[in-house]
């Protein structure tokens, strides 16, 4: 079907009105002009006037530009050709490798019905102890990590994709830094793990409406290799990027905002892409990692806060290290009584002694005497932060728990932890003299 | 209404705009056709020639000239045997089925009659040829798990009826004629036990409403003794991202003391719905014996799911719940969240290009609102026996801050609001409602008097606690000390309930009373510690036996020895007196 219609009434922001007849919601387009030949996608018809936003932009675009319809909505190749491969936020390549056009499939896919997820319950591992030990992360989980811009969010999400054990890795970059972009790259290459990687960039540079595609495109993408029984991990950064450019779109199409320039729909737009991360009965998985910039460092600015409301929990990154009182992992205790049985103790002294040991660092910058038991938490805070808190640290669960145990054993005394004795018996680390004389070494 | 027809002149977003010739109804329902499948969609709103449809799936794919046909019928659900136990989405198409047919992803266009067609159900006939009905009225009833499901006739049936035909004894499918009613002028209709209700439009069918002045029993102790909810009343629970309204609301559906629970995932994450529709079949309803899932009907429209479906699955909730309460069953209605049925309301409203009130919501957020929470209550039914439903909307402020239209305009018409605080639930105080800020004023387990005596202590803690922050603790007096210890022993051990606990997870109402009674006169004892120090580790070891004291069962001997030592402590830190 070639539909060929030559005349632009109007030109606002990124997006054109043409006068067109037997034209579909949503469906694709090619705008050529002097400025070039860009795709673009119907936003709303009313009568035979069809908006089309563009997705090249639509600066350039000139009012006798020729727009051809193509008869099916935004899609994308699927095959295992995709691995290894980087594109643009319209799915065209960004490497040198060739263009791909086999199965094409459409992005923005239907829900899946609820009745056919199943409870998670596959620890992911990433040999991050504020991860593995406080808050879990989960097979199908959906978390974004919460962070005021120049947070090493962009190398976290490198890290724990590496080391997590999963088949597929799709990177969604949205205004991303060039720099960020190549370090993705060179990381996910040095590691070897290129090979399993497909990235969609949208970098700062490049036009906006494409950076509103790349989390449709990833996780069309995404599912379809779920469905052939790959574990996938997607990450998306990042989502304020995203949201910014809905609400310029929003404001181009003269929306009423809701909140502070965003649209009224920004809840609904995040939730459809974050239920994307499933686990298929029978099937594969999703995995989502986001990263959500907080303006103004502020988790109540409308990005952070309905992305918050949608999430399963969220990692606050502060100053280089995942905090850990405001962050959490809610389907952590899906996996973490199957694990060792003295992770849920370890989880719940470390933090409850370390809630203590700001409370005794208030107390010290408040000019208030230290107690012994001051004195003892303040001892243990500082270790806790270099040997756990690190963002450097990477061990695996179990040499983490055992970690613990270590500084525990090495600043307290077992009843001061409140550990119940079983574990205490079994767990607590022999060579310091203890009132307890069946300590082993554990195991 | 006849059947009109007309075709699409617009799209934009989930919205279209139609050309019509003939009738249009507001609320009626019609179909646009996408190739040979229709998407069900709702008239909005009608100006001369042109309706506003909102459509209930995704519009993508329709386009200017094709066609819709409307339906002459409004929003509607079926009423029957066979919802208990049933998941459906938002316009009750039944989610299992629908998986059965269309596999791992929802489908557009794809529906399913809510009620199984080719299940018997036992009916036992109740009137006989020749009664004289009105609608409501039972013509039998049929056994429906643990419940005697009264077969009534059609509430939206006017005028008397004389029954010219009864279905004798037997086992029938719910769409089969179980009854001829003869009405004044001599027409005969065909009754089944499935019949259809505009879900937009309360079921009135009732007597006289009453005034909610029982409690309905949580079995969580802040809410039963301190902000306690009446069988018939409504209730919110507003808090920010993670706070723990949903847990809160999964535990209630669990151990509240009523009939029937309908939960409306209204919105929300669907992970969390298919924690109950996989946990409820295996968890035993204490007061029957009987799976939790033969008591609850579930309306689950997920955040992934359509917005206009969602905006209308509080209604299908509603509707299902008025249904039962005609039965004179007390049913709970929990919706989670309603701030997402609000934003579909304004996603439409701002598509309509309404003038838009505070925050983009439409101006007559307030009045959908209060009528939503108004199909509440308990009423006599005409036979004189009573019926309720309860309803309890959690709510999702942006930013957390209660100062927002939903969270406002819900405070107007609610009886009950709990209140969850970012800082409790930081500092793990579950559940998180805050005593301080929440409010009820529905009678609860125990006396107001001892409730107030108990908030007061709540309150001066609370101040000392400020206090403290400050002066620290040298700079604080003995007395104020011991009123803040007072204070959190009575958060750590009462307010704050395991929800994961056997036990302390559901505590019943006399447990409460007996609970209430003990702990009530420690913050009355009058104590006198030595020191500080002495007073921290006495009620340090104090919460730590109540806390052993919450996880033994009434009926344990532990109960007892506990509750003993506990005394024996009071009595002992008095006696230095
Ligand atoms: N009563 C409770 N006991 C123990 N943990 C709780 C309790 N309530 C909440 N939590 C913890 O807090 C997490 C979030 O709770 P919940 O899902 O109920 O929050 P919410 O208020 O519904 O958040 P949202 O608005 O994002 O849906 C839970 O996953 C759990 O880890
Ligand atoms: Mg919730």
């Amino acid at each position: 079907m070639r539909r060929l219609y030559h005349r632009v009434d109007r030109i606002a922001g990124n997006v054109i009105n043409v006068r067109a007849g037997d034209v579909k919601y949503r469906e694709l387009a090619e705008v050529s002009s002097r400025a070039g030949t860009s795709r673009a996608q119907v936003i709303r018809l009313n009568n035979d006037e069809v908006s089309l936003q563009v997705f090249a932009g639509a600066s350039g675009v000139t009012t006798d530009a020729q727009i051809r319809f193509l008869g099916h909505a935004m899609r994308v190749p699927f095959s295992d050709a995709l691995l290894g491969r980087v594109f643009t936020g319209g799915a065209t390549p960004r490497d040198k490798g060739p263009a791909l056009s086999e199965n094409l499939i459409e992005i923005g896919g239907p829900p899946v019905n609820p009745a056919k997820r199943i409870i998670p319950d596959k620890m992911v591992r990433t040999g991050i102890p504020m991860i593995d030990v406080f808050n879990s992360l989960v097979e199908s989980q959906k978390l974004p990590i919460f962070a005021r811009a120049g947070e090493p969010y962009n190398p976290l999400l490198a890290r724990i994709a590496l080391q997590a054990e999963v088949d597929v890795i799709i990177l969604g970059g949205m205004g991303l830094k060039h720099d960020d972009y190549l370090f993705f790259r060179d990381n996910l290459e040095e590691n070897g793990a290129i090979s399993r990687t497909v990235m969609f960039i949208h970098t700062a540079a490049d036009p906006i409406v494409e950076c509103l595609l790349v989390p449709d495109i990833s996780l069309a993408v995404a599912e379809q290799f779920a469905l052939q029984n790959k574990r996938v991990l997607v990450l998306l950064t990042d989502m304020t990027n995203f949201s910014n450019a809905m609400k310029e779109i929003a404001i181009t199409m003269e929306q009423v905002p809701s909140n502070r320039g965003y649209p009224g729909d920004l809840y609904s737009q995040l939730a459809v892409r974050y239920e994307k991360a499933v686990d298929f009965d029978t099937s594969g998985s999703i995995t989502i990692l986001a990263a959500t910039t907080m303006p103004g460092d502020d988790v109540t600015h409308p990005v952070p806060d309905n992305t918050g409301y949608i999430t399963e929990g969220q990692f606050y990154l502060r100053e280089g290290r995942i905090e850990p009182f405001g962050s959490l992992s809610r389907l952590k205790q899906q996996v973490n009584g199957k694990t060792r049985e003295d992770h849920r103790a370890i989880m719940n002294t470390l933090i409850q002694l370390y809630a203590g040991h700001n409370e005794s660092v208030e107390k010290r910058s408040m000019g208030f005497r230290a107690s012994e038991w001051d004195n003892k938490l303040l001892r243990y805070g500082e270790r806790f932060e270099k040997e756990m808190m690190d963002l450097s640290v990477n061990i695996p669960l179990e040499q983490a728990l055992d970690l613990g145990w270590e500084i525990l054993a090495d600043c307290f005394e077992p009843m001061e932890t409140g550990i119940p004795t079983r574990l205490i018996e079994k767990f607590w680390p022999a060579k310091k003299e203890t009132p307890i004389s069946s300590v082993s070494n554990g195991r | 209404m006849s059947r009109t027809t007309g075709t699409i002149i617009g799209v934009t977003g989930n919205m279209i705009t139609v050309k019509f010739d003939g009738v249009v109804g507001q609320n009626e329902v019609a179909f646009a056709k996408l190739g040979d499948v229709g998407l069900m969609s709702e008239v909005v709103r009608v100006r001369g020639t042109r309706a506003d449809l909102q459509v209930f799936e995704d519009t993508a794919g329709l386009g200017v000239g094709d066609r819709v046909e409307f339906s002459g019928n409004l929003l509607s659900v079926e009423l029957g045997p066979g919802l208990l136990a049933q998941v459906f989405d938002g316009l009750q198409n039944p989610l299992p089925r629908l998986a059965e047919m269309c596999g791992f992803f929802l489908r557009r266009g794809a529906r399913l009659p809510a009620l199984p067609r080719d299940r018997r159900w036992d009916f036992t006939p109740e009137v006989k040829v020749g009664d004289s009905v009105v609608a409501g009225d039972p013509l039998g009833s049929v056994p429906e798990g643990i419940f005697t499901h009264r077969v009534m006739v059609p509430f939206g049936l006017t005028g008397a009826f004389k029954v010219a035909q009864i279905a004798p004894a037997g086992a029938y499918t719910a769409d089969l004629e179980i009854a001829r009613l003869l009405d004044a002028q001599g027409v005969e209709r065909s009754v089944a036990m499935v019949q259809r209700w505009p879900v937009r439009f309360p079921i009135r069918l009732y007597a006289e409403r009453l005034r909610p002045t029982e409690p309905l029993v949580t079995k969580v102790r802040i809410i039963d003794t301190f902000f306690p909810v009446a069988r018939g009343g409504a209730y919110c629970i507003p808090g920010p991202f993670g706070a723990g309204k949903t847990v809160l609301q999964q535990i209630t559906s669990r151990h509240a003391d009523v009939d029937i629970v309908v939960i409306a995932a209204c919105g929300e994450r669907a992970g969390e719905i298919v924690e109950t529709l996989r946990e409820f079949p295996r968890l035993i309803d204490p007061r029957t014996g009987r799976s939790l899932m033969e008591r609850t009907v579930i309306i689950c429209n997920t955040s992934a799911m359509p917005v206009a479906a969602r905006e209308a699955s509080v209604y299908t909730a509603v509707t299902i719940a008025e249904y039962y309460r005609q039965m004179s069953l007390n049913v709970l209605l929990l919706a989670d969240s309603t701030s997402r049925w609000a934003q579909a309301l304004r996603e439409t409203s701002g598509r309509l290009e309404e003038i838009p009130g505070e925050e983009a919501f439409p101006a007559y957020l307030d009045s959908v609102i209060a009528n939503f929470y108004e199909r509440g209550g308990g009423v006599r039914l005409k036979n004189g026996a009573t019926g309720s439903v309860t309803i309890g909307g959690t709510i999702s402020p942006a930013g957390g801050n209660f100062d927002e239209p939903v969270t406002q305009a819900t405070l107007k018409v609610v009886g009950a609001f709990h209140g969850l605080s970012r800082a409790r639930s930081d500092a793990r105080r579950y559940p998180a409602i805050d005593p301080l800020d929440s409010w009820s004023k529905y009678a609860g387990v125990v006396s107001r008097d001892e409730v107030e005596t108990a908030r007061r202590t709540l309150r001066a803690g609370n101040e000392v606690g400020q206090m403290m922050k400050v002066v620290g603790e040298e700079g604080t007096s003995m007395d104020d000390f011991v009123t803040y210890l007072k204070a959190e022993y009575l958060d750590d051990s009462y307010l704050q309930q395991d929800a994961y606990d056997k036990v302390d997870g559901a505590s019943t109402a006399e447990r409460q009373r007996h609970m209430f009674g003990v702990i009530g006169a420690i913050l009355r004892a009058p104590t006198h510690f030595p020191d500080k120090t002495a007073a921290r580790r006495f009620f340090h070891q104090l919460t730590q036996t109540t806390k052993e004291w919450n996880r033994a069962a009434m009926d344990d001997p532990e109960f007892k020895t506990l509750q003993e030592r506990i005394e024996n402590m009071v009595t002992e830190a008095t006696a230095h007196a």
